[in-house]
């Protein structure tokens, strides 16, 4: 596929790929919520990191959408291992007892109100 | 283009996961056992809290009364006017005025080490104990710590970072202890040589004297009863 197609192509694709993220949004809570398996309550610090990444991730694909320079390897690795690094960050600087995780929640929650910003503004361009 | 609709769909699944068990935990953490017990007592403490001080109004009342009552039993005979008088001083129902010293008691303010032992810098019950003890040695008539009259049964006790008094009295730093007596004496005494002062200062415990020429001594406001204590004629 050339550029040229991808470029016009796209739009549809990816409308129908963010109906398909929504959807296994909408599924991954419901699941989540009706799963019998309990998380034991000392990882509610390191899931709180991860989560807030995760969706610092999302709101990066969103703007990047919009700016028209989404690329799909960049953004799922970036899902991932902003996620895991993050969640590792915070493990690792309970064992130092450096509040590391900290570091994570400024970074990440700078950048999504960053993110959340612009994306207000391309809304509000169009 | 299939796969990379497939990946927006994981990743929205991940997302949704994540989110909702940290919801789930967040959620579990609130309800929990001892989080809940907290709550439950902490609304007792304010339910016992505000009978209280409903039974110490009435108390109020009541001893106004009683003062009230007496007043109009009619002209007591001098000595037996007199006796009450001292009986009542001597009991601690009345406020009491005179010369004296204000000793002000607090934490200590030294910045621990880490690994020292915090509870050496903390003012303890003993301490206040040492200090109320000489200030009664060196004479003192009347005291009362932080408005509350030191009876002959009062006891001073270490609940958590307060101190009790008069049973139910609770009392939180810095603690303000006025006594009457002389009050050269008096500060003497605690600011002797090797004294009260000097060793609570070693542990940077604040403690203040101040020589006043007139303090007064609240009246002590519970009640006072003896249940097993007969007089032994």
């Amino acid at each position: 596929m050339t550029m040229l197609n991808q470029h016009k192509e796209g739009e549809p694709f990816m409308w129908l790929g963010l109906w398909l993220a929504v959807l296994g949004l909408g599924i991954g809570i419901m699941v989540g919520l009706n799963i019998p398996l309990i998380l034991p309550q000392a990882y509610a610090k390191y899931m709180s990191v991860a989560a807030l990444a995760a969706l610092d991730s999302v709101f990066g694909g969103i703007r990047a959408a919009m700016e028209d320079h989404f690329n799909n390897d960049i953004f799922i690795t970036g899902f991932f291992s902003n996620a895991l690094l993050a969640a590792g960050l915070a493990f690792f600087g309970e064992r130092l007892g450096i509040d590391l995780y900290l570091a994570a929640v400024v970074a990440f929650g700078v950048r999504l109100f960053q993110n959340l910003a612009i994306i207000r503004r391309h809304l509000l361009k169009k | 283009m299939k796969s990379f609709q497939w990946a927006l769909a994981v990743v929205g699944l991940a997302l949704g996961i994540l989110l909702s068990f940290q919801f789930r935990i967040t959620r579990d953490i609130q309800h929990t056992e001892s989080v809940q017990r907290a709550q439950e007592l902490s609304a007792q403490v304010n339910q016992m809290k505000k009978d209280y001080s409903a039974l110490q109004a009435q108390v109020d009342t009541l001893r106004t009364k009683l003062d009230g009552a007496t007043a109009g039993i009619g002209p007591l005979s001098p000595d037996l006017k007199e006796e009450l008088e001292k009986a009542k001083v001597e009991a601690g129902v009345s406020e009491l005025t005179g010369p004296g010293v204000e000793v002000t008691l607090n934490d200590s303010n030294i910045n621990i080490r880490p690994g020292e032992n915090p509870n050496l810098y903390v003012l303890h019950d003993e301490d206040v104990l040492r200090v109320l003890n000489e200030i009664r040695a060196a004479g003192a008539e009347a005291v009362s710590m932080n408005g509350q009259r030191l009876l002959a049964t009062t006891e001073v006790r270490c609940t958590g970072p307060t101190i009790v008094l008069n049973r139910n009295k609770r009392l939180a730093p810095p603690y303000v202890i006025t006594a009457i007596g002389n009050p050269d004496t008096l500060e003497n005494s605690l600011k002797m040589k090797g004294g009260v002062a000097e060793t609570l200062q070693f542990w940077g415990i604040q403690i203040s004297v101040k020589k006043m020429s007139q303090v007064t001594v609240p009246a002590y406001s519970g009640g006072i009863k003896f249940e097993y204590a007969k007089a032994a004629v």
